[in-house]
């Protein structure tokens, strides 16, 4: 199934180009920078039990990287890149190390709290267009070059980066640090007494997970060449995490599904009636609850079905 | 006696007014069975509990296997070599019987910061993994989910993933509880096999497996010590008697 689905949006672009709706693959490529969004925060909340109602501030910090640093005149992803990885790790290090000694709803609500101040940061930042966020007026070069001049290039380098940390995170939670993670899921205590040191390897799937949302931030402050503290809104946060709770958290691809899902379906509804978000909030609320498994859930119970006949 | 393996020093915990662990001194010898009994409530859990580090204790020292253990964490302590079972039993219900013993060899076998690398497929953790449940005869059940055990290889469960952790010393909280008749004198038989090259504390109800395993009994009455000795002593001690073994024969 993440084959067939990567197949898919791999042949978006021509298929799109084809039917002489160029303005598809736009949306697909942001639909893949909230997936890759989406996949970050899947190992917290999927993997990890912990639901993290700040991640949008990775995202706006990546973003704001591009911005920032192209205010300046650096637009070469050879330093933008490292900066944006190194800001996040440091970020998600320091409110990690503080929202992780708490539980249940203290993370949630804290993780908020460092969402908020990142949030209000952003908007404080007068040089950088305060409220009003600021343009990006070069996106970002490789080594000189400039890849991402066209809208399909950057989609196919969105993809790509969306698969790789894909394959990374598959990786990831099937190594001993993922199986650990994991079990601190089910029985912290249980996992501590075997000798683990639960927090550590939680501050370390904290700070990969934020480092992945960043580099969604620098990807859509490319696609949207924009950015504004809007994307660090708690409700940006709260999206993100009905996207993984909509595709099915704790498979990596359903949060990719997810995220597509999400954005399809809000353009699909806003083009239908302007009265969408009436119909939109409570259809997600009956996926959330009746389909446990989310989207992938539903996918793999009809497969069932269809299967036996 | 050889250095006592763990060594408690006016061990105090109160919950609100009541003193659930009252001035306990104790020793536990490198090897052999060192029995704990005592009524329901009167504070063997929570013992266990601040041994192991999941309660921190109001007073008192905790030294083990030659290190004041008192304020190092679960994880460190677990490291030391102290290893545990739940009287309710703690494991991973969503992975495998194996698995739940593999991440217990994975503890002491090298670095879990490792981010690639299919854990589950690592011979060298699930050798010791199958090994251990092959000795407490679980060896047929590796590959179900652990949650979908019967309560009894749960328990046996329990003790294999402590076994996997290659400890000084075992820490057993009512191994025992809840099982048939059949699956007590099993784990007695297991235990009976184990403590040849393992210490253990045994916090246990079941007075005929104590008596068959223990080498040495100590007596918990309202936090407190009553009596402590050779099971022989403890079965004759009048205080004890009156206090405890009385009421259940
Ligand atoms: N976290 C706690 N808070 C308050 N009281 C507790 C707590 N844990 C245990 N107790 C009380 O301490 C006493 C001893 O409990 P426990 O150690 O579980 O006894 P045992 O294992 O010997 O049956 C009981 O009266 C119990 O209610
Ligand atoms: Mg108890």
């Amino acid at each position: 199934m993440p084959l067939l689905l990567f197949i898919a949006l791999a042949v978006v672009p021509p298929l799109a180009s084809m039917a002489g709706q160029a303005h598809v693959t736009g949306l697909f490529a942001r639909g893949m920078i909230f997936a890759l969004a989406a996949l970050g925060l899947d190992l917290l909340v999927g993997y990890g039990a912990l639901v993290s109602f700040g991640h949008a501030a990775f995202v706006g910090l990546g973003a704001y990287t591009v911005a920032i640093l192209g205010a300046h005149g650096i637009h070469d992803a050879a330093v933008v890149v490292p900066v944006a990885v190194v800001a996040a790790a440091a970020f998600a290090a320091a409110t990690g190390a503080i929202s992780l000694r708490t539980r249940g709803v203290y993370f949630i609500m804290i993780t908020l709290a460092f969402g908020q101040m990142a949030f209000f940061t952003a908007s404080s930042l007068a040089p950088y267009g305060g409220d009003d966020g600021l343009t990006v007026s070069t996106r970002t070069t490789l080594f000189g070059y400039a890849p991402l001049g066209r809208d399909v290039a950057l989609y196919y380098v969105i993809f790509a980066v969306l698969a790789c940390a894909y394959g990374l995170m598959r990786f990831l939670v099937a190594s001993r640090f993922g199986r650990v993670f994991r079990a601190a899921k089910e029985n912290p205590v249980r996992v501590a007494a075997l000798g683990f040191d639960v927090y550590r390897f939680q501050l370390a799937a904290y700070m990969v997970s934020g480092v992945v949302g960043a580099l969604a931030g620098v990807l859509l402050a490319n696609a949207t060449e924009f950015v504004s503290p809007a994307y660090m809104s708690w409700r940006r946060s709260g999206e993100l995490i009905i996207m993984v709770l909509l595709g099915g958290m704790g498979s990596l691809h359903g949060a990719i599904i997810g995220a597509l899902a999400f954005l399809l379906l809000e353009e699909w509804l806003a083009g239908v009636t302007e009265h969408w978000k009436i119909i939109f909030g409570p259809l997600l609320v009956v996926v959330v609850l009746f389909a446990r498994g989310g989207l992938v859930g539903i996918g793999a119970a009809l497969a069932r079905r269809w299967w036996r006949g | 006696m050889a250095e006592p393996i763990l060594r408690l020093e006016g061990l105090c915990k109160s919950y609100g007014g009541l003193d659930v662990t009252d001035h306990v001194d104790l020793e536990v010898a490198p090897s052999g069975v060192h029995a704990v009994i005592g009524p329901n409530g009167a504070g063997k859990t929570t013992l266990i509990n601040q041994i192991c580090g999941l309660v921190a204790p109001d007073a008192g020292r905790i030294v083990f296997a030659g290190h004041d253990v008192t304020h190092r964490p679960v994880h460190a302590r677990a490291r030391l070599g102290l290893a545990r079972s739940f009287q309710i039993t703690s494991i991973l219900p969503a992975f495998s019987t194996l698995e739940n013993v593999a991440l217990a060899v994975q503890a002491h076998a090298g670095s879990s910061f490792r981010l690639f690398g299919r854990a589950d497929r690592e011979e060298v953790l699930n050798g010791p993994a199958y090994a251990a449940l092959v000795e407490v005869g679980l060896g047929e059940r590796a590959h179900v989910p652990a949650g979908s055990l019967s309560h009894g290889e749960k328990r046996a469960l329990e003790i294999a993933i402590a076994l996997a952790m290659d400890p000084k010393l075992l820490l057993l909280d009512e191994p025992m509880a809840g099982t048939g008749r059949e699956e007590t004198e099993r784990l007695v038989h297991l235990l009976q096999g184990l403590k040849t090259r393992l210490p253990m504390v045994l916090v246990e109800h079941d007075m005929t497996a104590v008596f068959e395993l223990a080498d040495h009994v100590s007596v918990l009455i309202y936090g407190r010590i009553l009596a402590s000795g050779p099971p022989e002593a403890i079965r004759a001690d009048r205080q004890v008697i009156a206090a405890y073994l009385g009421e259940g024969e």
